[in-house]
């Protein structure tokens, strides 16, 4: 793959900007830098623990976006983790955007002057930096939510993907052979179905059953929504660096009529570049940072916690067959005993799902508002900021031109 | 200099001249008509505007419009056999003396006449008739201190077909002398249809709209124009309480000075001054140079503020989308604070939509339309650049036509044909004459070209300059709301608890 970023590292220094998932000094995970080789992700995982299960107190392991998928399914078909909201597994790093510019970049190297030439790559490291700052922080949250969470902090895999100084490739093939993936092969679109048709006795499961489905759809529209307004943002920003660009070419060229009539035209030019272009550009990417990447999150953590009201409404279907079963066993007269031990494991079961269940969404609710609270805030202040800032740099440059 | 200056005649007053002096000054009121400003400004006659009504020489004073012909010369060859030596064209408008000025005085000069006192509006946008015949009659209105103007303030009624006349008028006059002439709005069959039906829908009022706004830049460029400003046509434009009828005259002036040039622009090429001509050239490649490369980069910052335009609608849309969104999701928000804050977002965002249309109107009237009216003056200009160099290849056929002349008048010499032979002579000295005219013409049009691109070029900076600095006014103006908006939501978002 030929072209600028044939091979390109990029460290990226990313300060959490999730919920506060790192208050228990007793495991603290972040992911201080990431690499880009062609099309692969390393993300750079940094633990620090006091806990004795870790054999060191700090340390640094590489890992790949296929890793973090590994880890997230063998929680997910850990049989034990059925009453808990599983954290929704991050997203593949894409890459798309900023890989499309770059052929276009390449394809029309020629045909540029080198200041366009330069410009654009500038457009393009951006982007890639805009998408590499999303992507680390959702691989980092992943980890955190896992390391915050009492149960899940003390699962065997999440300590080898922690702390296994070599490439976890090998194991997570065996791992896929192992599972197959059963759960996975369930069939998923069930789920709405049953969860709505089970009778409720318990008014909280009620309640929040009523309240998933119903948020449900309407995070996925408002992402949709975001996503499309975070688009044409950068839009904008894009036509203006275009305009500013034309505008220079048009002071350069016709330099006897502007430099005669128009004086610093290309100081005021560029400045106004940075001062419309890139601050909309900024505004755009960090009301994507804030608002829709926290859409988007919360529409896969929805989605975890429907998961979790469906393992919750199977095991309650499965204790209501099993009563039947049990009902059948003693009109028979033919393995009661069994059916008895049978109909018990299933409420044992079943009322563990309830019990944990009821703690998980009761701390979803809390942990989602505090994020939503934390995003708002920041992306407000932000907004705010850069609006500041264009405002100062537009006034300089119509001082310059007034007084031209 | 105004000092030298007689007083132009007043209408219906003749001038008593002899024929060989009619002749002579016919000569130089070609030359001086070339430069119509400059109407009363030789002291060698009393050279004003001529006047083209028809053919007919009896109607020449029967009504005062008021025409530049540049055919004057043509006619008053033809109209000084006649018995009345009184016709001469007479000055129908005694108030242009203020204009007092040659076409030799220094650019600057010109531009230092900063007194622009005038102000022009097209308004109020009414329909007249019905169907298909339908039109959109505007009102324009003139604020002025200048005296050129009978009134301070005077409102007319014109059409769309009214500004396109008057355009094609003063294109047939003053283009093929190297006057930028202001290129009218263009037609659109499609956006007049919806309104002849009667659509009253958004887009023929955005039509409408964009139409009344170009037609009032399209005035105020025009009488910005010195040479423009003070034409007869455009003041008749703007006062004349009487819609000006629809008989084209510009296409009847158009074909006679048409023909004048063909005729008469044959000149002999070494009377020109080979030391002017030749920094001439390198002066008039050089800008033609420069205007292709404008034409080329305007062309490209205007699809690019097109492309802005329509992003940004884009952007509105979709925000409003997300406010909706936005209130639903806090409507289904079951944690009441958040579900506030959410609703507030949803607010704010409708507000910040309203934002984006109007600045999206502010790209586009502001940016956008202007763009695509310098894409057509600068073809304008090019134009006036192609009429030079058609001056000049015409001058470069009349030497030969000339030689041809001499040629066969001394073909004649030894053939001893005495009638032919003074014909022959006749055609010689006619030619020789209109050799000198086109030179003349030549130069006056290289003059004109470099006098009205030098405005130009300062005109159109200054127009750009102003038109930046109203843009970033408003790009702040919208920055200053968006801060307004967000910091009355800050509160909002940290009351979540």
């Amino acid at each position: 793959m030929t072209g600028p970023y044939s091979c390109c590292s990029c460290i990226v220094f990313v300060h959490s900007v999730s919920v506060d998932l790192n208050n228990d000094a007793s495991l603290v995970i972040d992911i201080p830098d990431a690499l880009c080789e062609r099309d692969k992700v390393k993300f750079t995982v940094h633990t620090k623990t006091t806990l004795s299960s870790f054999q060191k107190p700090e340390y640094s392991v590489q890992r790949q976006h296929e890793d973090f998928i590994w880890l997230h399914d063998t929680i997910v078909e850990t049989e034990e983790y059925a009453g808990l909201i599983i954290p929704p597994a991050p997203p593949k790093p894409d890459f798309e955007g900023p890989r499309e510019k770059m052929h276009k970049l390449g394809e029309g190297e020629s045909s540029m002057t080198k200041e366009e030439y330069a410009k654009m790559k500038q457009e393009l490291e951006a982007e890639y930096l805009a998408v590499f700052k999303k992507t680390v922080q959702v691989h980092e949250v992943f980890l955190q939510r896992l390391s915050s969470h009492p149960m899940f902090r003390k699962d065997r895999n999440f300590q080898i993907f922690l702390e296994y100084d070599q490439d976890l490739t090998v194991r997570r093939k065996n791992a896929k052979e192992m599972f197959g993936g059963f759960f996975k092969n369930m069939v998923k679109s069930a789920d709405e179905v049953l969860i709505s048709g089970v009778k409720e006795v318990d008014e909280f499961f009620e309640q929040e059953k009523n309240f998933l489905l119903d948020y449900s759809s309407k995070i996925k529209d408002a992402t949709a929504k975001a996503e499309k307004m975070t688009r044409s943002h950068k839009n904008v920003a894009d036509d203006y660096n275009h305009i500013s660009g034309a505008l220079n070419n048009i002071a350069a060229d016709n330099n006897t009529a502007f430099k005669k009539h128009l004086e610093k035209c290309a100081e005021v030019f560029e400045k106004l570049r940075v001062s419309i272009s890139k601050v909309e550009d900024r505004m755009a990417s960090d009301q994507e940072l804030k608002l829709t990447e926290l859409l988007r999150y919360y529409t896969r953590d929805i989605q975890a916690a429907k998961d979790l009201l469906y393992r919750r409404a199977r095991a309650l279907a499965d204790y209501e067959n099993s009563n039947k079963a049990l009902d059948k066993a003693r009109l028979k007269g033919k393995d009661v005993a069994q059916a008895e031990e049978n109909q018990k494991q299933c409420l044992q079961k079943f009322d563990k799902l309830s019990e944990s269940g009821k703690k998980e969404l009761t701390s979803f609710k809390a942990r989602r508002v505090v994020a939503f609270r934390k995003n708002l805030i920041e992306m407000t202040e932000l907004e705010i900021k850069h609006a500041k800032n264009s405002v100062s740099l537009l006034q300089g440059s119509i001082e310059v031109l007034k007084s031209n | 200099m105004a000092e030298d200056r007689e007083p132009p005649p007043l209408p219906g007053v003749p001038e008593p001249q002899d024929a060989e002096d009619l002749f002579v000054s016919a000569m130089e009121d070609a030359e001086r008509s070339l430069s119509p400003e400059d109407i009363s400004s030789s002291s060698n006659g009393p050279k004003a505007e001529p006047m083209l009504l028809d053919h007919d020489p009896d109607d020449l004073f029967a009504e005062a419009t008021e025409e530049v012909s540049l055919d004057s010369p043509e006619r008053q060859m033809i109209l000084s056999d006649g018995p009345s030596p009184a016709i001469t064209p007479v000055t129908i408008n005694p108030r242009a003396d203020v204009f007092d000025r040659s076409p030799d005085q220094d650019e600057d000069d010109e531009e230092n006449r900063d007194t622009f006192d005038i102000q022009i509006s097209v308004s109020d946008p009414e329909k007249v008739g019905d169907g298909m015949n339908a039109y959109m009659v505007y009102k324009v209105t003139t604020k002025t201190s200048l005296s050129i103007f009978i009134r301070d303030e005077v409102c007319v009624k014109r059409r769309f077909s009214d500004f396109l006349g008057l355009h094609s008028k003063l294109a047939s006059k003053y283009i093929h002398m190297g006057y930028i002439v202001p290129p009218a709005p263009e037609k659109s069959i499609v956006g007049m249809t919806k309104v002849k039906v009667g659509k009253e829908d958004l887009s023929s009022v955005e039509f409408v709209e964009k139409r009344r706004s170009a037609l009032e830049r399209y005035l105020l460029r025009t009488v910005k124009q010195p040479a423009l400003l003070k034409d007869p046509d455009v003041l008749q434009f703007l006062e004349s309480s009487e819609v000006p009828s629809h008989v084209s005259y510009g296409d009847v002036i158009l074909s006679n000075t048409y023909c004048f040039i063909l005729k008469h622009a044959r000149c002999y090429y070494h009377h020109l001054d080979e030391v002017f001509v030749c920094s001439c050239i390198k002066w008039f490649e050089e800008k033609q140079q420069q205007f292709e490369n404008l034409d080329v980069q305007l062309r490209k910052l205007h699809a690019s503020v097109e492309s802005l335009v329509f992003h940004r609608k884009e952007l509105s849309v979709n925000t409003a989308s997300f406010a909706k969104s936005a209130a639903m999701l806090g409507n289904s928000e079951d944690h009441t604070a958040l579900s506030r804050a959410l609703s507030q977002l949803a607010e704010v965002e409708e507000k910040i939509d309203q934002l984006h249309q109007d600045q999206a109107c502010a790209d586009f009237y502001l940016i956008s339309e202007l763009l695509g009216d310098y894409v057509r003056l600068i073809t304008a200009v090019k134009g006036v650049f192609d009429q030079r160099m058609k001056t000049w290849a015409k001058c470069q056929d009349a030497q030969v036509m000339l030689q041809r002349k001499r040629e066969a008048e001394a073909k004649l010499q030894h053939a001893n044909k005495p009638d032919k032979l003074q014909q022959a002579k006749d055609e010689i000295r006619e030619w020789e004459g209109k050799v000198q005219q086109g030179e003349r013409d030549f130069e006056q049009i290289s003059k004109n070209i470099r006098r009205e691109v030098g405005r130009f070029e300062k005109d159109r900076v200054k127009d750009f300059r102003v038109v930046i600095i109203k843009y970033l006014e408003s790009l702040v103006h919208t920055q200053q709301q968006l801060i307004k908006y967000w910091e009355a939501f800050l509160p909002e978002a940290k009351a979540i608890a």
